[in-house]
């Protein structure tokens, strides 16, 4: 590749031909503040308009100053990026942003987070001098998983850009202009009249408060302190990778111990683990990959191939809106979420001797989808939900704070049993490629009677968007692939619309990284490096589980010789598999 | 029954004009206009049809049409009114000329009555200046317009 050399604030520099001058600085340490611009490399989830004017240059030369988001390096461009004339542009940009912004920072959901109050301090703006209009048709609305707060949208379109682009669900976008301009779902309906998935990326993305999770801490606190309820804790595989961020830890640092410890002391009456249900995930959809696999062997041409995953709430979601023709592929079986909430209160509580609706099933989530996905009526016994509300890893962070808890100083403790343990293959759930690793150490001991020569599948994990491989199941050729990013999964959903997708097994998450990089993670302010370390962590935890696969779990064992029976008896089908529904707008 | 046929011919409608633009979402705008030639408007139905043919989503037609004020999704009326605000019209009291029409009709500009006989909107200029005040009632230019002669203009507009 060609290489430019040119001069930023004095520095040489030299980058590949096509480079910003945004990268070519951020290449020698000069970090040029930015607001609308995200990009989370390596991944599709990019937003780069240009439009807030905040990280404009002096380039010698040019009459006007450039954005360094949009503008390509030159050979031999001279660059400044801190000259008065920049600086003083910059503020005033600033100032324009704040003066149609609520100034109610200190109560805003996002306080201490958000990307504008950052920028608003490195600045050294200490005063509004511009008033703005009045504004009109913004709207704030509450979603089961969204909060929308429009008075605080800064236009930066990151949302819109996630939503059409990286997701391509295109529930939002720009509507109007000038004073009246709003990011508004499509015709201005409510969120839940859109084919809106509530993968929750918009509110990852957005810089501000406009976009936050439904936020359920308060009624989470009214449970715990409720002498009558017995409240039962499951956080998901994602979360021990990524709730240490909010205390201030490294990305990847794993937490399991802490966290078991900090839910106990919330005052949670049984502290169980997501990922129980996701070792009976594995249970019941291994055993549908393993039935549709040996009728597909046999001749049957009616088998659904790929059998598609479904866990991922969002990409449930998006099928039943997009792809209502196809909705017998996916797998039938439940989320772990609502595995866990269903045994919780049949198995357990008959166990317990717990009446059902004394209990409280709360889940912690990378994810804000899921709490959609709680108040699905499918997903009800009698009208009541089997997990009453999920909360967000980051929700989980402002509760221990508000609760005193010293979160690093914290000891370690183990969850509790039976719904507590767990294995390897349960743990990287929280990440792309990881519920299919863990499908395949299931389904090729079971389906061939013998024992993997080796846990590890590497070939399936990364962050690619669309990964594929063939593995060997002793002489069989299993045809996988992984997708991440509905973006992604619809290139896969229109190639089996077309009749063109040979795969046995297909994997989806919706959010980038999996759930790593869900809607309800600390934010990652579009650093890659985020994801990354929490996808290692969640393999490092599986490296060390004394049991790596789903089916040697033995409380799992247990539970199947005690209640279930087996996979796919006809007790699973009623309490861990589900059916879907064409949601689709006609 | 008839309206469902009707739409099963706008939708055919609205599909040959993405095919003439090669269903390109560069094409947007010239398909918004030409689509909006059939009946006036562009209801949400058949942004949906145009989005799906381009494959963009709705939410992206539906932004351009807010974004311009020629697209409208209010149907127009029979009789389009138009009243002309350009400089020559407007200090020559076109401004009195559109309340009086508001006041007959109890519409607002971008507005429909309810029978769907009148429909009210603004230009700027139509080339009739000498005429000022001017309106147009569809093709028809109306100039020299005084607010007590609007009632009767629109009472004698024969369906």
């Amino acid at each position: 590749m060609e290489n430019i050399n040119l001069t930023i604030d004095n520095h040489s520099v030299s980058v590949p031909k096509g480079t910003m001058v945004l990268e070519a600085a951020e290449s020698i340490g000069i970090s040029i503040p930015t607001l609308c611009h995200l990009d989370l490399k390596g991944t599709c989830m990019q937003n780069r308009p240009a439009s807030c004017r905040l990280c404009v240059v002096e380039i010698q030369g040019r009459r006007n100053l450039a954005p360094a988001c949009a503008t390509r390096c030159t050979p031999d461009m001279v660059v400044r990026t801190n000259s008065m004339r920049v600086i003083r542009a910059r503020k005033t940009i600033a100032e324009l942003i704040l003066s149609d912004h609520p100034n109610d920072c200190l109560t805003c959901p996002k306080c201490g987070e958000c990307e504008l109050q950052a920028l608003i301090t490195r600045l050294n703006i200490t005063e509004m001098p511009f008033k703005g209009g009045e504004l009109s048709q913004r709207k704030k609305e509450l979603t089961p998983s969204i909060t929308r707060n429009m008075d605080k949208c800064i236009f930066c379109r990151r949302c819109e850009s996630v939503c059409n682009n990286v997701q391509t669900v295109g529930a939002l976008g720009a509507v109007r202009r000038g004073f009246n301009t709003t990011i508004a779902p499509t015709f201005d309906k409510m969120v839940k009249d859109t084919n809106c998935t509530y993968c929750g990326q918009c509110v990852a993305a957005c810089p501000t408060g406009a976009l936050t999770e439904r936020d359920y801490t308060d009624r989470l606190m009214d449970d715990l302190c409720d002498p009558d309820k017995v409240v039962i804790a499951q956080p998901a595989p994602a979360v021990r990778a990524a709730l240490g961020e909010e205390f201030g830890m490294a990305p990847g640092t794993l937490v399991t111990g802490k966290l078991a410890t900090a839910l106990r002391e919330l005052g949670f009456d049984y502290v169980f683990d997501t990922d129980f249900g996701a070792d009976m995930t594995i249970m019941e959809e291994g055993a549908e990959i393993i039935d549709r696999l040996k009728r597909h062997l046999a001749g049957d041409t009616t088998v659904k191939l790929p059998i598609m995953t479904s866990c991922c709430p969002a990409w449930v979601n998006f099928y039943e809106h997009e792809y209502p023709d196809l909705l017998d592929y996916p797998s039938t079986s439940r989320s772990p979420q609502q595995m866990f909430g269903a045994i919780a209160k049949s198995y357990w509580a008959e166990k317990m001797g717990i009446p059902r609706e004394k209990i409280v099933v709360v889940s912690i989530m990378p994810c804000l989808a899921k709490k959609y996905e709680c108040e699905r009526p499918e997903l009800k016994h009698e009208g009541k939900p089997d997990v009453d509300y999920s909360i967000s890893t980051r929700e989980l962070a402002r509760i221990i704070k508000r609760a005193n808890i010293g979160f690093a100083n914290l000891p370690d403790s183990d969850f509790d049993n039976p719904m507590g343990e767990s294995t390897g293959a349960s743990v990287i759930f929280g990440t792309t490629g990881g519920v299919l690793e863990a499908a395949l150490r299931t389904v090729y001991e079971v389906f061939t009677g013998k024992t993997l020569p080796k846990v590890d599948f590497n070939e399936v994990r990364g962050l690619e968007g669309i990964r594929e491989a063939v593995i060997d199941i002793d002489g069989f050729p299993l045809k996988v692939a992984i997708a991440h990013t509905l973006g992604n999964a619809r290139k896969l959903m229109d190639l089996l619309r077309a009749g063109k997708l040979d795969y046995h097994v297909v994997e989806v998450m919706a959010c980038p990284g999996g759930c790593i990089g869900g809607g309800g993670q600390p934010y990652h302010h579009g650093r890659i490096e985020v994801l990354q370390a929490r996808q290692q962590a969640l393999y490092r935890e599986d490296a060390n589980k004394p049991v790596r696969k789903s089916h040697e779990n033995k409380d799992i064992q247990k539970l199947y010789a005690e209640y279930l029976g087996a996979p796919l008896s006809e007790k699973a089908e009623e309490l861990l598999h589900t059916h879907y529904t064409d949601k689709s707008i006609k | 029954m008839a309206e469902i046929k009707l739409a099963c011919e706008v939708v055919k409608q609205v599909e040959d004009i993405c095919e003439k633009h090669g269903n390109k979402p560069g094409e947007l705008i010239n398909i918004l206009h030409e689509c909006q030639g059939l009946h006036g408007y562009l209801p949400e139905s058949m942004q949906r049809v145009i989005a799906r043919k381009l494959g963009i989503p709705p939410a992206q037609v539906y932004g351009v049409v807010t974004f311009y004020s020629f697209f409208t999704m209010t149907p127009k009326g029979r009789h389009p009114i138009s009243v002309c605000l350009g400089t020559a019209c407007y200090v020559r009291g076109s401004e009195q000329i559109l309340e009086e029409i508001k006041r007959v009709l109890g519409i607002e500009v971008g507005e429909t009555t309810p029978d769907g006989k009148f429909s009210l909107d603004c230009l700027r200029c139509v080339g009739a200046c000498g005429l000022a005040p001017v309106m147009m009632i569809g093709e028809k230019v109306y100039g020299r317009m005084e607010p007590k002669n609007i009632r009767k203009i629109l009472e004698e507009v024969e369906d």
